[in-house]
């Protein structure tokens, strides 16, 4: 094994997460932290990039809210994640899903696949 | 100033305990040979001379041969001496990165920058350039402006900041926070990037 990823396996903590792909539907679970409290919050919508190896692995996922398209960038190692649920297998035909932010309405819909 | 030489295999970054995502690169320090012990009775200081990296016999020269001889080693690459470490080593000891650094001790990496040829003031020496394409404005957009005034001097005094090769130097970061160390692989992660290429040399030092 080399070197980096000798160092990721070592330092980061391994959370395991239902397996999903670009296109699918999914909520994040993301915790955050306000001063002492912590709290849950859920980011819905649809995952639109996946990229990087090991510990700097990171997911896309993207919403429309109030009519305006808001992406999140996660990183799959961060402690702040605290579930991901698919909640949609999305049928697409590319890993990388930018076309859908040049789309609106009935046209940003994805595919769903059966599994 | 314990020390240690090594070669930097490249980045990553880590989540650190308060959850902050933290920018880091992984060296493989060690492990070094002393190759010679300077005390105070042989040379009035105290310091240890490190050997790293293997190298062939054929490219080194007789004397360096003879020299790493002395140590029980083969030819090595570089070789760094460090004043008053104190370890108790002998010639021919190895040293490791554990015995210098532990966690969240504070180092400086010292390293040959990368090279970015000839480049103009604003890349070298962050010049700010003219900022305005427009009000008169052509081509100089990058261009350095006055370098001096006119028939009194009458020269360009010397230090004077212009275009001309850029990196390659030695560079020193200090201050650089030690967040793990791993002696089974000889491996240390440290906050931040540290001057060169993947594979070049690193001098860590306290």
């Amino acid at each position: 094994m080399d070197a980096i990823s000798f160092v990721q396996e070592q330092v980061s903590k391994k959370k395991e997460f239902p397996k999903f792909r670009a296109g699918d539907t999914v909520v994040v679970d993301y915790i955050i932290t306000e001063g002492e409290k912590s709290r849950i919050q859920q980011f819905r919508g649809d995952v639109i990039q996946i990229k990087g190896e090991g510990s700097t692995k990171t997911f896309t996922v993207r919403k429309i809210s109030n009519s305006i398209g808001v992406e999140r960038i996660f990183p799959m190692s961060s402690p702040s994640i605290d579930n991901v649920t698919i909640v949609k297998n999305g049928k697409v035909r590319r890993s990388r899903l930018f076309y859908l932010r040049d789309r609106v309405g009935k046209k940003a819909r994805i595919k769903e696949r059966r599994v | 100033m314990n020390g240690i030489i090594g070669k930097k295999v490249g980045m990553t970054s880590i989540f650190d305990d308060a959850g902050r995502n933290v920018a880091c690169t992984v060296i493989e320090a060690g492990p070094c040979v002393v190759t010679q012990v300077k005390t105070d009775d042989t040379d009035q200081y105290n310091a240890l001379q490190l050997a790293y990296g293997e190298k062939k016999e054929k490219s080194s020269s007789r004397q360096l041969v003879g020299h790493f001889k002395a140590a029980g080693v083969g030819p090595k690459t570089d070789v760094i001496e460090f004043r008053d470490m104190n370890l108790a080593k002998a010639l021919g000891d190895t040293v490791t990165v554990d015995e210098v650094f532990v966690e969240g001790d504070l180092c400086a990496a010292v390293g040959t920058s990368k090279g970015k040829g000839f480049q103009g003031v604003v890349k070298r020496h962050n010049f700010k350039g003219v900022n305005d394409a427009t009000h008169g404005q052509h081509n100089r957009q990058r261009a350095p402006g006055s370098i001096g005034a006119a028939s009194y001097p009458a020269r360009v005094f010397k230090g004077m900041r212009m275009a001309g090769r850029d990196g390659g130097g030695r560079v020193t970061v200090k201050n650089l926070r030690v967040l793990r160390v791993f002696p089974e692989r000889n491996l240390i992660l440290v906050k931040g990037a540290v001057p060169g290429p993947k594979g070049g040399t690193v001098i860590l030092h306290k």
